[in-house]
């Protein structure tokens, strides 16, 4: 996942896939697809300090540390939330805490799903990412600590 | 298919050239606007009182001597008759305005409960209510070591009226319920709560921010001690809003906030209040808006509050049949009596999901729990998609939002 390209490759694949698309639904069918094939989350990982607790739908979000690099896990109750986010652990998989902490994530603009980052309140995807962030921050800082002991 | 004018005496399509928003186009579709329990939309007359006060006679109101202000006072105080006649208060003191249906719960909350609450004392409201009717109160309760009492719905979303009048006893002090929910359209039996609660000396506050665009309200044959209601949810302007109280309990009350309007004298030693209603409405209030409060008020009574009843009344009655008829869909709510909201379901999909593909087909609905989470926890269900209809809505607009919801749902399948 991610390991030869960079965050800016992985964007641009999704936003040639989505040039295809003539039509918002060829795009929300697009993306629907993406959040059914998204595997889901184990139920262990659906634990309380897990979620991130929009208005309506709820994000769930796991991550871990392998050989310096970051790995996401995450799911939704819903399902176009899920086809997003199931994007964004695609892109931000796999690389070191600076290249996620450095990630301008335009594809979402790109693909014209900046109103989805806009309601914050109600689906928590905005802070899905800050959330993906801090854990790369978190093991940044961890890695940092190792270092100077 | 008959039109909706022919039936119901409302002739919508004259209603609609009043209303520009509603030739907007959404993602190049007429948009068709089924948002209206969270607020309604604006007829040109309200928009243009807004204009008109602004370019015209904007002034502080009741302190100047000029012709701006005594103009700009005889409108705002205009409005104040026009509400006192549309709910059939007794006087203009007895109406009070605020931000919203939110504020004057809250007012209330602040002031009379915190005056008259002792620790055991209790508050009773339903298992329907918004957030806005739960909160205030709890917090005063919190305060007061009073407890909340809370009627539970059945599964149709009405209130338990057995167990409400098991609820009351000479310790309730104050009962507080919706008209009409948000989430489920309902349509409270208020006479029978009131004259119970009288029956055992409380208090009785109705939140209105639905009932008050759809229903006669009369707070007079009602008998309610409060009714509070927001003026952005009746074609009005956002930030105004009323709250009603009868005289003698509003006197007794102690002011909510302090500052200027509200007082007579001021000395640093001692602050003599100000009469009816100013007590109220410290500083200087929402001037433009509450002026075009009242050209709203007068639109919805032009155009007939029976009418619009009527057609209304045809409009849930078409969605219901169109929404049931949708393979797994489910109506959240089923009350005998309904304002024009419709709370539905539809198996194995999230509402959000919904929301987002019908508003990208030009379909402004609600989705989420409505502010009312424990109803949604009654339910069992993390939210509806929520259509709720204004005096402008169509039966082709309905069409509409059931070929999108097919749609909608054949995508997410």
């Amino acid at each position: 996942m991610g390991e030869n390209k960079t965050i800016r490759e992985t964007e641009e694949e999704i936003i040639d896939s989505f040039s295809l698309f003539d039509t918002w639904e060829e795009k929300y069918e697009y993306i629907i697809d993406l959040g059914k094939q998204l595997a889901p989350l184990d139920e262990k990982y659906k634990k309380p300090e897990n979620i991130i607790k929009g208005c309506q739908s709820t994000v769930w979000l796991v991550a871990e540390n392998c050989d310096g690099k970051i790995f996401y896990k995450a799911d939704s109750d819903a399902v176009i939330v899920k086809g997003l986010i199931s994007m964004l652990v695609k892109v931000l998989s796999g690389h070191a805490p600076d290249e996620i902490l450095d990630a301008k994530l335009d594809f979402i603009r790109e693909i014209g799903m900046m109103n989805h980052l806009a309601q914050t309140r109600s689906n928590g995807l905005l802070a899905m990412i800050k959330q993906m962030k801090n854990y790369a921050l978190a093991y940044k800082s961890i890695k940092e600590t190792e270092k100077s002991i | 298919m008959e039109t909706v004018a022919a039936i119901s005496g409302l002739d919508v399509m004259a209603i609609r050239e009043n209303f520009p928003i509603l030739n907007r186009e959404l993602n190049g579709k007429q948009l068709v606007y089924f948002d209206n329990a969270a607020t309604s939309q604006k007829p040109q007359v309200v928009i243009d009182a807004l204009v008109n006060y602004y370019s015209h006679y904007n002034a502080n109101i009741h302190r100047g001597i000029h012709t701006l202000a005594e103009e700009a006072t005889a409108a705002y105080e205009a409005t104040r008759v026009t509400v006192q006649k549309f709910i059939n208060a007794a006087s203009p003191e007895e109406i009070i305005f605020t931000r919203g249906a939110t504020e004057g719960i809250n007012l209330v909350a602040y002031t009379w409960a915190r005056k008259n609450l002792q620790p055991g004392d209790e508050i009773i409201i339903s298992a329907m209510e918004h957030h806005s009717n739960i909160v205030p109160w709890q917090m005063v309760c919190e305060e007061k070591k009073a407890v909340l009492k809370v009627i539970p719905i059945t599964s149709k979303g009405e209130i338990n009226l057995e167990v409400y009048e098991k609820l009351l006893s000479p310790k309730t002090k104050l009962v507080s319920v919706v008209h009409a929910s948000n989430s489920l359209g309902t349509i409270n039996p208020v006479k029978e709560i009131i004259t119970a609660a009288h029956r055992v000396g409380a208090v009785v506050m109705l939140d209105g921010a639905q009932s008050t665009v759809h229903l006669d309200i009369d707070v007079h044959d009602s008998d309610c001690d409060f009714f509070a209601f927001s003026g952005h949810k009746v074609y009005g302007p956002t930030g105004v809003g009323v709250l009603y109280g009868k005289k003698e309990i509003l006197e007794s009350m102690p002011p909510f906030m302090g500052g200027g309007e509200m007082i007579k004298e001021v000395t640093f030693e001692k602050t003599i209040y100000n009469d009816l209603p100013y007590k109220y409405e410290a500083g200087t209030p929402n001037i433009a808006d509450t002026v075009a409060l009242k050209s709203a008020l007068d639109f919805l009574k032009k155009a007939g509050k029976e009418n619009i009843r009527r057609h209304e009344e045809e409009l849930l009655e078409y969605a219901t049949a169109q929404l049931q008829s949708i393979n797994g869909l489910t109506i959240i709510g089923n009350a005998s009596q309904k304002v024009s909201v419709v709370s539905f379901t539809v198996k194995n999909i999230h509402p959000q999901d919904l929301g987002v593909l019908l508003d990208n087909q030009g379909i402004a609905v609600r989705t989420g729990h409505h502010c009312t989470q424990p109803v949604m926890d009654f339910f069992k269900i993390p939210g509806t998609v929520r259509a709720s209809f204004a005096m402008y809505n169509t039966k082709e607009e309905i069409d509409t939002l059931a070929a999108g919801l097919h749609k909608a749902i054949k995508m997410l399948a």
